[in-house]
């Protein structure tokens, strides 16, 4: 298991480039969820406004 | 290709596409890291190290593949108005980017101890440099004008002019002397990896794919959204004062 996580030495190198893949990855997915959920419930709010005003 | 301009239509078919490519990106990607790090071999040469390379090939794979898209939806929005097109290239350049910065970390981390530096200016490191900032630039000028359709069409010339950077790219390494290797996978005469190197890699690179897929098709759908918020709040705006408008969430970045 050590040896494993040792990388043949090169350990910092590899695991680096692993966490990097896992940050970006991460990270686009988490800025693509919460920006469609924030313009989803913008267009709610917008579509709920523009049902009021037509009952008026 | 009409019939995907309307977007409702798109929106639907995008909805049914969405949990395969998220399914396929996820097995792909828990098989592609198990086989890149458990089960494949070190090199005879780079020992672990090659490890990287099914992280870095994947991700310069997809860096020039999105852009290949965006140039095609460029031309497909500048000649027939197709507005899911248009809408689809704004919603990949934050992704191409994404995997071309990646590329480049990566790269620099399996440099430095197979090359002994993190970076040289050869022409296929500074090439991949210039794409990130085409990416970059692509993603301030669409957002530079009152008007998102000019934007929109400002950002499709700069990703047709800037698709000539895509066979400099790829012919770097036989045009000029570079540090960088030259190809292993896509080349004349089959691949040069062995199988046990070759299928991790195809694997990890269908998961970046996926993965791609994905988050371009709800990327998309998010650019519908906010285009329908526009045309709203300028129909209640001209309709209603400016007090009754809602308050709406700004964008974080």
């Amino acid at each position: 298991m050590a040896e494993f996580f040792a990388m043949g030495g090169y350990a910092a190198y590899v695991w680096s480039a692993y966490g990097a893949a896992v940050l970006m990855l991460t990270g686009l997915a988490v800025a693509t969820l919460a920006q469609r959920r924030r313009s989803r419930r913008n267009l709610e709010r917008l579509q709920q406004l523009r049902g009021r005003r037509k009952q008026v | 290709m009409h019939r995907f301009a309307n977007p409702a239509r798109f929106l639907r078919l995008s909805a049914a596409l969405r949990p395969w490519a998220l399914g396929v990106a996820l097995l792909t990607l828990l098989a592609g890291v198990w086989l890149a790090l458990f089960d494949s071999p070190p090199d005879y040469q780079q020992g672990e190290t090659v490890r990287i390379m099914y992280i870095h090939v994947p991700a310069a794979w997809m860096a020039m593949m999105v852009y290949a898209t965006m140039a095609v939806a460029s031309v497909v929005g500048l000649v027939w108005k197709h507005v899911v097109a248009e809408l689809y290239t704004k919603a990949a350049a934050p992704l191409g980017a994404g995997f071309t910065t990646l590329c480049l970390v990566s790269g620099s981390l399996w440099g430095q101890p197979m090359w002994g530096t993190w970076w040289v200016w050869d022409a296929r490191l500074t090439s991949v440099l210039i794409l990130l900032f085409i990416y970059l630039g692509y993603m301030v000028l669409v957002t530079a004008f009152d008007d998102p359709q000019r934007g929109l069409k400002a950002g499709a010339v700069l990703t047709l002019v800037g698709a000539v950077n895509l066979p400099i790219i790829k012919f770097s390494v036989d045009w000029w002397n570079t540090l960088h290797q030259p190809a292993s996978v896509i080349r004349l005469g089959g691949a040069a990896l062995d199988p046990s190197m070759l299928w991790p890699l195809l694997i990890m690179a269908v998961a970046f794919t996926a993965l791609f897929v994905w988050l371009v098709l709800l990327r998309t759908e998010t650019e519908i959204a906010e285009r329908r918020i526009r045309s709203l709040r300028l129909a209640t705006a001209i309709t209603a004062g400016r007090d009754e408008a809602p308050q709406l969430e700004q964008p974080i970045a």
